[in-house]
């Protein structure tokens, strides 16, 4: 890095708590596996290699909620997977954060109709939503690197008010 | 019409005294409620008609009345024929006779039909709905089911939807 030379030995780092805490939440962001439309499609595309989230430290999607921080809510939810979803959102750990990809999950798109929920927000506090139909991964990626913007600016007093 | 559908059909009209109607060589015979389930068992064991290819309805609210046809789409692979039973129900009471007895995979989509149009089948071993939550109010392929279920936002009312949206809770 060069840094090193010039500082000389660095082995001690002061710096606050909170942005410790804040760093380590940000960098190991683990996303849940699953995908409930085409939206999961562009989700895949965006941790596969081309665009690679893990970059951010989000490489490992959790197929179980007890291990994710992370809701990426990818399609249109219908009446009756909402409460399923909502199920695993209450089974994730605090803190965690949600976002809403794609039209249909943020206003329910296309599909305004008796079957889909106008908006995920309807079962699930969103954080972030994400416009696109669907959003292509840089799009889902900034709705990502928006999470970390609100992660950091949060205080230890209150770690998982939102 | 097919010729080889010919003999059946007449034969069907005899026995139910049951209307046909034509559309692009496709026969439609028209029976009531209490003969389906007759008309399908001799149609299966007499000539060979062994596929309940679908079995769906039609609302023609407000236009016709009875405003509910059932539709039995029936194959026959060994005489390679279809023919379409059409069962006119009224709006008010609408109830026709199971006929999982001679179809089994008329199950599902009686249960689909009840689901959507509220059309009851007599004698079902399941009768659930099996599409939409159980908490659903009323039948969505009905025409007289509200169309939209959210009015779109635009800037000049997205405050006012705002307000009554029900947003969910932490």
């Amino acid at each position: 890095m060069g840094i090193e030379q010039k500082l000389g030995n660095m082995g001690v780092v002061t710096t606050t708590l909170e942005s410790m805490v804040n760093w380590s939440r940000t960098n190991a962001m683990w996303p849940m596996l699953f995908g409930l439309a085409c939206c999961a499609i562009e989700m895949m595309s965006a941790q596969a290699s081309n665009y690679d989230m893990s970059r951010f430290g989000m490489e490992l999607m959790r197929a179980s909620p007890r291990q994710s921080d992370l809701m990426i809510v990818a399609g249109r939810v219908s009446k009756k997977m909402g409460p399923v979803l909502r199920l695993l959102y209450d089974q994730m750990p605090e803190p965690k954060w949600v976002i809403a990809m794609g039209d249909c999950a943020s206003c329910g798109g296309v599909f305004n109709n008796y079957a889909i929920y106008q908006g995920v927000d309807e079962v699930v506090p969103v954080d972030v939503y994400v416009a696109g139909c669907p959003p292509r991964p840089e799009a889902l990626i900034h709705g990502v690197m928006t999470v970390f913007e609100k992660v950091n600016g949060q205080k230890l007093a209150a770690p998982a008010v939102k | 019409m097919d010729k080889k559908l010919e003999p059946i059909v007449k034969a069907l009209q005899e026995k139910f005294s049951a209307t046909l109607e034509e559309f692009r060589d496709e026969a439609h015979l028209f029976v009531k409620p209490e003969q389906i389930v007759e008309a399908l068992t001799i149609l299966r064991d007499e000539h060979n008609f062994e596929l309940l290819s679908a079995l769906t309805a039609t609302d023609y609210w407000p236009q016709q009345e009875p405003r509910f046809h059932v539709v039995y789409q029936l194959t026959s692979l060994a005489k390679n024929l279809s023919l379409q039973l059409r069962v006119p129900v009224n709006g008010s009471d609408p109830k026709v006779p199971t006929s999982t007895g001679v179809y089994a995979v008329a199950n599902w989509r009686e249960r689909e039909l009840l689901d959507m149009f509220g059309i009851e089948f007599d004698g079902h071993p399941d009768p659930r709905r099996i599409l939409m939550p159980e908490d659903t109010v009323g039948h969505p392929l009905r025409k007289d089911f509200p169309l939209g279920y959210e009015e779109p936002q635009f800037t000049f009312n997205l405050e006012e939807i705002d307000l009554r949206k029900p947003y969910a809770k932490e």
